[in-house]
């Protein structure tokens, strides 16, 4: 039973918690954004800015976390452009976010050759490297799969909970709920729609571009181009899978990276009897059939892709 | 609606609002006219006026949503002096203790009562919420003022009636001193309106002073202190309720002497629509109906009686063709239906008056002339080579909006710019320009004002005496009573049988929409208790 040793081997899940881990920060970011009534469609361009902007910096000579840094200000940076459009000025949300992706996109790549004319093969970093927790990252199974991942597998982690934790239990998170569902009801209370929205819609940027920065400075060690390759895209479907809830964003996230895992060590076993592109295409598709069976019930924020003006009831 | 035992605010004279000369201008409007309004403490003060009146713009004004062009809102303060609330600040007046209840509920509906009404009222970054000192506090306002709603239920998971109480706490919580309803039974049973009522009055007991905005003046009468009647834009009268009468305030609204509808005799036709014992299961009472036997003459108004949500919607969708009856016979001028669809009955001239106005009524987007002609497209009259003559429509158009007195800016004006009203008049001229045979009219005068209200009358009394058959689904008992000529009350899908309504007692009635009395088998009077009280 090759099938069941693939899913036991802790090399396995070592696996899919790594693919896991920019789709955690991006299904987080887009949740942010959504949860306050803003679809974010510039997640696949700010995962490109992030990715670009993060290793530059470390490229530059800052430090790994001086990286993380920048990366989520260029993602915020993006963030606070769309989140300008489609709040305070009400612009479609859709087009708003597909620009901002053609725009991040565009001036990352840009940015990118402008520093590196001429350079064939991309220069690397020095990324960020698995832990070794003392005694943790030394259990079995356990110690491989999750605790020799890298620094910033644990931060998406931690995130997962901040954000489930603010969402639910604070004031803030409370207003933020309230803000998807009727913006009314937050102005009647004397609360500003707009600094609510805006402010989500610029964190959960910045929590996206971490998911880019992810790639180039943590899976690989450079930046080049196509690397997002759809990632942003695969989170605002699992943002409908995760019903707008940080836990199942993260099992959402783990349930696609442990398909893209499998359908690897699945070419090695069957490779020679089906094209390699079958395998490929497996996670999205049964992404898809995860969607159908989930989002029917999907209980949308209800002001989502409604812009609100002030003044109007 | 139930009398009100008046409490009489003279044993409080503390003043709590004035609104002295308010003026407020759009362009050449004036929508507001130099009002001057005060309310005391533990006072129920009704703001009457038509659609268009000015009250909404009052209100905002004092809500600090408008800036008045001129005039000042002054405060009494909580330690007793007075002060002048800072224009255009929301925040000021929710310091000041005005709190406003809006005719749409301003509430989030994936969150707790608590949740919604603690909003807000914390600072928003910390650690935590404290909802146990909430809890307790609202427990406390619930007790001394009978607002009892599960504050644990999602608000999607409430009644309308449930949702305001959450609305009214909400500004209870933040001490409201004046409370703001906008027209707040429009959207409630009898029965529920009466215990707001109830509530109301208890409150005002208290010390809180209430502004009712209101086009209804029954329950106006019956719950307010003094009224206060607005007109195009100016205050036209004030007086204390216990000195109004019915007809001098709507004449003040109005501005003209209000035509009271009065049906004449006449010997109805034959029937146009029969249900003979209908069975249409869907589950739930909302959209069932249980062995419905009912007729629809010509030139007979037969109304519907009862409180929404007991299948009028299913009874509705069965004559508009857009359902079938799962067991039990449809006819139409005594020919059996075998396919229903909205098409063959609309051939067979039925036309509806929809509940939802808005929503099922017209196409907001498109023009005045479209939303008039959208349902006889396929008519040659509006064709010219197979495509659509847009003169012929823009034409009958012009002709409807000056019978009708659609007010409106032109035929090609966006549908959605016409306020309740006149999108009413519009589909009543729609309706009424093809002869139909029959016309449903479902809750047809809802939301409207007295002027509005009374041409729909006059207009469906006209249709009547043309021969055309009525089927006035309605929860309004004086709409019912003034019109009908059966009168007929459904309650969780069952519907009595027909009963003349001059044979008909009022009380007897609204118990029957109750539930808590079956129908007379031979229609006659009988003497009953008030359903305000039993409520």
């Amino acid at each position: 039973m090759e099938i069941i040793d693939i899913l036991l081997a802790a090399s396995f899940w070592e696996a899919a918690i790594r693919i896991a881990t920019p789709l955690i920060f991006g299904v987080l970011g887009a949740l942010v954004c959504e949860r306050a009534g803003v679809l974010n469609l510039g997640i696949e361009g700010i995962f490109t800015a992030g990715a670009m902007a993060g290793w530059m910096a470390v490229w530059l000579g800052a430090g790994l976390w001086g990286g993380i840094l920048v990366a989520a200000l260029a993602g915020g940076f993006f963030g606070l452009i769309h989140a300008i459009l489609t709040v305070p000025l009400g612009l479609s949300q859709h087009v708003s976010g597909i620009g901002v992706t053609l725009l991040a996109t565009s001036l990352s790549y840009f940015t990118y050759r402008t520093a590196l004319p001429d350079v064939s093969s991309p220069p690397r970093i020095e990324p960020f490297r698995p832990l070794d927790i003392p005694f943790l990252s030394d259990l079995p199974f356990i110690g491989q799969a999750l605790f020799s991942q890298t620094a910033m597998t644990m931060l998406a982690l931690v995130l997962v909970f901040v954000t489930g934790w603010v969402l639910y239990r604070t004031p803030l998170g409370l207003a933020i709920r309230a803000v998807g569902d009727n913006p009314s009801s937050v102005e009647a209370q004397g609360l500003s729609v707009y600094a609510l929205r805006i402010g989500a819609v610029v964190v959960g940027s910045s929590f996206m571009a971490l998911g880019g920065a992810f790639l180039t400075m943590s899976a690989f060690d450079a930046f080049f181009f196509g690397m997002i390759n759809g990632r942003g895209w695969v989170c605002i479907a699992l943002t409908v899978f995760a019903s707008w809830r940080p836990g199942k964003a993260l099992i959402g996230a783990l349930l696609f990276g442990a398909f893209d895992a499998f359908q690897v060590r699945l070419q090695t076993e069957v490779g020679a009897f089906l094209p390699s592109q079958v395998f490929l295409m497996m996670p999205y598709i049964l992404s898809i059939i995860a969607l159908i069976v989930v989002a029917r019930k999907a209980d949308y924020p209800k002001a989502l892709l409604v812009p609100w003006f002030k003044g109007q009831r | 609606m139930s009398s009100a035992a008046h409490i009489s605010p003279e044993t409080s004279h503390d003043l709590l609002l004035s609104l002295a000369g308010v003026t407020k201008r759009f362009g050449a409007l004036v929508a507001n006219d130099a009002i001057d309004l005060t309310v005391h403490k533990g006072e129920i003060v009704a703001l009457l006026g038509e659609n268009g009146a000015g009250k909404t713009t009052l209100m905002n004004i004092l809500f600090g949503h408008y800036v008045a062009d001129e005039g000042t809102v002054t405060v009494a303060r909580r330690d007793g002096g007075l002060e002048q609330l800072e224009p255009g600040a929301p925040q000021a007046a929710l310091d000041a203790g005005i709190g406003m209840v809006h005719q749409h509920f301003t509430l989030a509906e994936n969150l707790t009562g608590l949740d919604n009404i603690v909003l807000g009222t914390e600072p928003i970054f910390r650690l935590r919420r404290d909802r146990t000192k909430a809890r307790a506090k609202l427990n406390e306002l619930m007790a001394g003022s009978g607002l009892n709603v599960d504050l644990d239920q999602p608000v999607h998971k409430l009644t309308v009636g449930e949702k305001q109480r959450v609305e009214i706490l909400k500004a209870l919580y933040r001490d409201a001193r004046l409370l703001v309803l906008d027209e707040p039974t429009a959207v409630l049973t009898p029965q529920e309106a009466d215990s707001l009522f109830a509530i109301l009055r208890k409150l005002a007991a208290t010390g809180l002073a209430v502004i009712i905005i209101a086009h209804k003046l029954a329950e106006v009468l019956a719950v307010s202190h003094r009224i206060a009647v607005l007109r195009g834009g100016a205050k036209v009268g004030e007086m204390k309720t216990t000195d109004a009468d019915h007809n001098s305030i709507a004449e003040m609204m109005v501005g003209r002497e209000v035509p009271v509808s009065r049906r004449t005799a006449r010997e109805p036709g034959k029937p146009v629509i029969t249900l003979n014992d209908v069975t249409i299961d869907r589950g739930d009472s909302r959209r069932s109906l249980h062995g419905v036997s009912i007729t629809a003459r010509e030139g007979e108004i037969l109304g519907i009686a009862g409180v929404s949500g007991n299948g009028q919607a299913a009874l509705a969708q069965l004559i508009a063709g857009l359902d079938k009856p799962d067991s039990g016979s449809v006819e139409i001028f005594g020919d059996k239906i075998e396919k229903f669809d909205a098409h063959t009955f609309a051939q067979n001239g039925i036309a509806r008056i929809p509940e939802d106005r808005h929503h099922d009524g017209m196409v907001g987007s498109m023009t005045v002339a479209e939303n008039i002609a959208i349902e006889d497209v396929r008519s040659p009259e509006y064709q010219k080579f197979g495509f659509l003559d847009f003169d012929a429509i823009r034409k009958r158009a012009e002709h409807a909006i000056t019978d009708y007195d659609v007010r409106c800016p032109g035929p090609d004006a966006p549908a959605r710019l016409l306020s309740g009203g006149n999108i009413q008049k519009l589909i009543l001229a729609r309706v009424l320009e093809k002869s139909p045979r029959l016309i449903l009219a479902n809750q047809p005068s809802r939301g409207l004002d007295v002027g509005a209200q009374s041409e729909v009358h006059r207009r469906l009394l006209e249709a009547r005496q043309g021969g055309s058959a009525v089927i006035l689904i309605s929860e309004d008992l004086d709409e019912l009573l003034t019109i009908s000529d059966q009168i007929a009350v459904i309650h969780v899908g069952h519907i009595t049988p027909a009963m003349p309504t001059d044979a008909i007692d009022r009380s007897e009635l609204g118990l029957m929409m109750a539930g808590q009395k079956a129908a007379p088998h031979a229609p006659h009077a009988t003497k009953t208790t008030n359903p305000g009280e039993t409520a």
